[in-house]
């Protein structure tokens, strides 16, 4: 590789970067300095902006201020190509290869279009010895393991001969043996003086390949410190924060009966990049919030697929919804015992897009909310029920009845809780409810649920914002690798302790309470 | 130069409703550019095929009897297509009902099996045997793809061909009347198996309404039930129609259940109500059911839209059949607009959603 002395220098210093979404700061003034030879971590939990960083970086997206050095000079990356070109590299969480060409041909498909084909299988071949990566060029990509992809989207960055990498949560999706091979290959590049940048939230890995650490919350870096010095615990508190907010307002209740049970709830992984469920156990009193914490893509899409009957759990025992067992149900099933879900994403699968409000108003309720009669919508009774959502949480929107998708975000997600809230449930499982949500709505979200709990309803609430989670939960639970640990009291679980659960650390000590 | 397509934030409505209209446009161009070339004059072609069918009431009668078919298919294929599942293979289904409902009606010749009950029945049962043959062909490929996956495209395409097989295997073997001289052909239907004329003259049967009942019903379904509802969710927001808790199995049975009933029925309307025997060829070319997925798309999968889409349709067969006399145009010029008319819909659908973007940028 052409190798750059810098002297010192950073290789690439991004200096003040602002990325706004709308109203939304995704990274807010972020400076970050990446060093030749170096292995640099970016930390954070989802939502925090690490994302949205490597994006700009990667020439993805545009800065909405901010500049970006690279070796000395001022840059502006309007494209990928562009970053290449620079000699920065990425590899993706998800891969983009062709199932059925070979590893060859998914290599030769991102090369300059000069470059001769002959010679691909012999520098493959060449890369594939340098760096301990083994790679078969000729086999179809379907027939090889998460591990064996992910090299060939490694091996397509190094034969561009990057000076910096960006891989993003490279383990993901290997198993540890093939993590382990994923870090002699990168210990090699690091040893030639490449530069890498390391997003992951394991926090074990950090602290054995990093040299830096950046750690981002709420899209400010919060600090940048040396990994192998910190604790995995101060790290973690770092990621997730240490300021609590003491707010508990709901008032004295009395706790009802267990209205949702799982009982060692057993999931199959959808898909590749999916988590299987295992042995899931919780259960939720009337009167009570549970909150369920967790990095996302540990199982809480899936739990949440489980807990409403979008996917339906072998054995019918598995969940019961006030007392009755509703494993084997489907979602119309649930609704019907006084059960109702919020997913997370609000465009597409909370709501349709297209469709009008008194429309998507017909979508959960339309076996609960009499809203149909003898198969035909009775479209008065929609509307009636969707002004009703649209007054009782202050939906804002332009005209008397607009489209799903010409809602804000937290309007949006307003009337989608609404449309849930006011069917008076039993139990409301709620995944994610103020996710990309402005500070107003989240806390109208948030007291909603908590009113709805002292109402007597059960509520389990999927969450990766812990504070939300300490402001709103009576206990809290933590989803890590399709497994929740026990539901601890939120007022005597510390921070720290989640924290550590959430990323697969220690268990955390003391003595865990039960219900 | 670099073309680049943007998604427009939001859908405008006029432009949805012009886009079709500018598709026509575009296709009439097209097309006159191909006449020109072929050496006729495209302002004589435009009247053969589309003032032509609308000047007289035998025309006009003509053209609703050739419209029929392709809008009962085509309001067929609507529920489909709204959940995006492409069945095309209309035309197998449409020959399996001509085929199932024309068995009765041979099998009823003569006064066989009439008996005690008389001949009331008769064209009723095949009325609703052509729907449930249409039906069971249509359950070929929705079931393929329920249970094992495949692709609904490939199956429902590919059963036209064995339809069109069996059809011809029947009317030359099995079925072929034995006092026809041999031509491939069944006996003519007997008076109780034909569908009864409107008004004497060019042959406006009672088919006619039932196409227009298909459209009225659909479109109170669509606008009105929860069915239609379901249906359209599904094709807009599928992840959306799973959290409402419908079944994407059951619904894929159902739209192709509902989409080979119509086309099944209206092939029975057309041996029963125009042709009046069963013989190879019982749609004319390209087919009707190919035809329909253009009325379908020209008329935006809306059963009014798809009413004068199918008319539109019905001029070119009709003025592609007085331009072979009068201007002496192959017919290969009615299927060549037909599919010039898909791709300018298919295209003109496109801007209705995308922008379209030219930039000559310096690249850095």
């Amino acid at each position: 590789m052409s190798d750059i002395d810098l002297g010192g220098v950073p290789l690439v210093s991004l200096r003040g970067i602002v990325k706004r979404f709308g109203d939304f700061t995704a990274n807010d003034h972020i400076d970050l300095d990446i060093r030749n030879g170096e292995v640099h971590a970016l930390l954070g939990e989802n939502g925090a902006g690490k994302s949205t960083l490597v994006k700009i970086l990667y020439g993805l997206l545009e800065p909405s201020e901010g500049r970006i050095v690279f070796a000395g000079d001022d840059v502006v990356l309007k494209s990928p190509e562009q970053a290449r070109a620079l000699g920065i590299g990425m590899v993706f969480q998800h891969f983009s290869l062709f199932e059925n060409l070979t590893v060859a041909e998914n290599i030769a498909l991102v090369l300059p279009k000069t470059d001769k084909l002959t010679a691909l299988p012999n520098r493959i071949a060449e890369i594939a010895a340098r760096y301990g990566m083994a790679l078969e060029a000729d086999r179809p990509v379907w027939t090889l393991s998460a591990g064996e992809r992910q090299r060939i989207e490694i091996a397509r960055c190094l034969l561009q001969d990057p000076k910096l990498l960006i891989l993003d949560e490279p383990t993901s999706v290997l198993t540890p043996q093939e993590a382990e091979a994923l870090f002699a290959t990168l210990d090699r590049l690091k040893a030639e003086g490449r530069a890498l940048l390391y997003i992951s939230h394991r926090l074990e890995e950090v602290k054995r390949l990093c040299d830096c650490a950046t750690i981002l919350r709420h899209g400010k870096v919060v600090a940048t410190c040396d990994p192998k010095v910190e604790s995995a615990r101060s790290l973690a508190a770092l990621m997730v924060g240490s300021q609590v907010k003491e707010v508990k307002p709901a008032g004295a209740h009395a706790l009802g009966p267990e209205r949702l049970i799982v009982q060692n709830l057993s999931v199959p992984s959808p898909d590749l990049h999916g988590t299987a469920l295992r042995n899931i156990c919780l259960a939720v009193h009337g009167g009570e919030v549970v909150g369920i914490a967790g990095v996302a893509g540990n199982g809480q899409s899936e739990l949440f697929a489980a807990l409403s009957g979008e996917v339906v759990a072998a054995e019918p025992d598995a969940i019961r919804i006030n007392g009755a067992a509703a494993g084997i149900e489907s979602i119309t099933g649930r609704r019907e015992r006084q059960a109702v879900f919020v997913p997370e994403e609000r465009n597409g699968h909370a709501a349709a897009p297209d469709f009008t409000l008194s429309e998507n108003v017909v979508l959960s309720r339309h076996a609960t909310g009499r809203l149909t009669r003898g198969g035909f919508i009775v479209p008065a009774a929609a509307k009636a029920l969707a002004g009703k959502i649209i007054a009782a949480f202050d939906v804002r929107k332009a005209g008397a009845d607009p489209l799903a998708r010409t809602l804000s975000g937290g309007n949006l997600q307003k009337f989608v809780v609404g449309r849930e809230v006011l069917a008076e449930p039993n139990v409301l499982v709620v995944n994610q409810p103020t996710w990309g949500v402005d500070a107003a709505a989240a806390a109208a979200i948030r007291q909603a649920i908590i009113d709805l709990s002292a109402r007597g309803a059960a509520v389990a609430v999927i969450s990766q914002d812990l504070d939300e989670l300490f402001e709103i939960s009576d206990r809290i639970a933590v989803m890590h690798a399709g497994e929740l640990s026990e539901c601890r009291p939120a007022h005597t679980v510390t921070r720290e302790e989640i924290g550590l659960l959430m990323t697969g650390g220690e268990r955390a000590a003391g003595s865990a309470h039960a219900h | 130069m670099r073309i680049d397509l943007e998604p427009r934030a939001a859908r405008s409505p006029t432009l949805e409703v012009l886009a079709p209209v500018a598709a026509l446009i575009l296709a009439m161009l097209i097309g006159g550019v191909v006449i020109a070339a072929l050496g006729r004059s495209p302002v004589e072609a435009f009247k053969v095929y589309f003032i032509a069918p609308v000047s007289d009431l035998w025309s006009l009668q003509k053209l609703a009897v050739k419209a029929s078919p392709l809008v009962l298919i085509a309001v067929g294929l609507s529920f489909c297509y709204r959940a995006k599942l492409w069945n095309i293979g209309a035309e197998g289904q449409y020959i399996a009902g001509a085929l199932l409902g024309g068995w009765l009606a041979i099998a009823t010749h003569d006064g066989a099996y009439q008996g005690l009950l008389g001949v009331w029945w008769i064209l009723p049962a095949m009325l609703a045997l052509g729907g449930l043959g249409g039906l069971l062909y249509a359950m070929i490929p929705a079931l393929l793809r329920v249970s094992l996956g495949v692709s609904e495209i490939l199956t429902s395409l590919m059963l036209v061909y064995v339809a069109q097989f069996g059809l011809d295997y029947m009317v030359r073997g099995p079925w072929r009347d034995p006092h026809g001289y041999n031509f491939p052909q069944t006996v003519s239907f007997d008076d109780p198996a034909t569908l009864p004329l409107l008004v004497p003259g060019a042959g406006l049967h009672a088919g006619v309404l039932v196409s227009l009942a298909a459209v009225l019903i659909a479109a109170v379904v669509f606008s009105r039930t929860l069915f239609g509802y379901e249906v359209r969710l599904v094709g807009s927001a599928p992840k959306a129609a799973r959290f409402a808790g419908f079944s994407d199995r059951r619904l894929t049975i159902l739209v192709f259940a509902i989409s080979g009933a119509l086309a099944g029925l209206a092939g029975l309307a057309e041996v029963s109500g125009q042709i009046g025997k069963l013989q190879p060829e019982i749609s004319p070319p390209p087919g009707y059911g190919f035809t329909a997925i253009i009325v379908a798309f020209l008329g935006r999968l809306n059963p009014v839209g798809i009413l004068i889409a199918g008319v539109v349709l019905a001029m070119t067969y009709l003025g592609g059949e007085t331009a072979q006399i009068a201007l002496k145009l192959p017919v290969d010029m009615t299927r060549a607009f037909q599919g010039i008319l898909l791709m300018s819909v298919l295209a003109a659908d496109v801007f209705t959603r995308y922008r379209l973007r030219l930039s000559f940028a310096r690249r850095a």
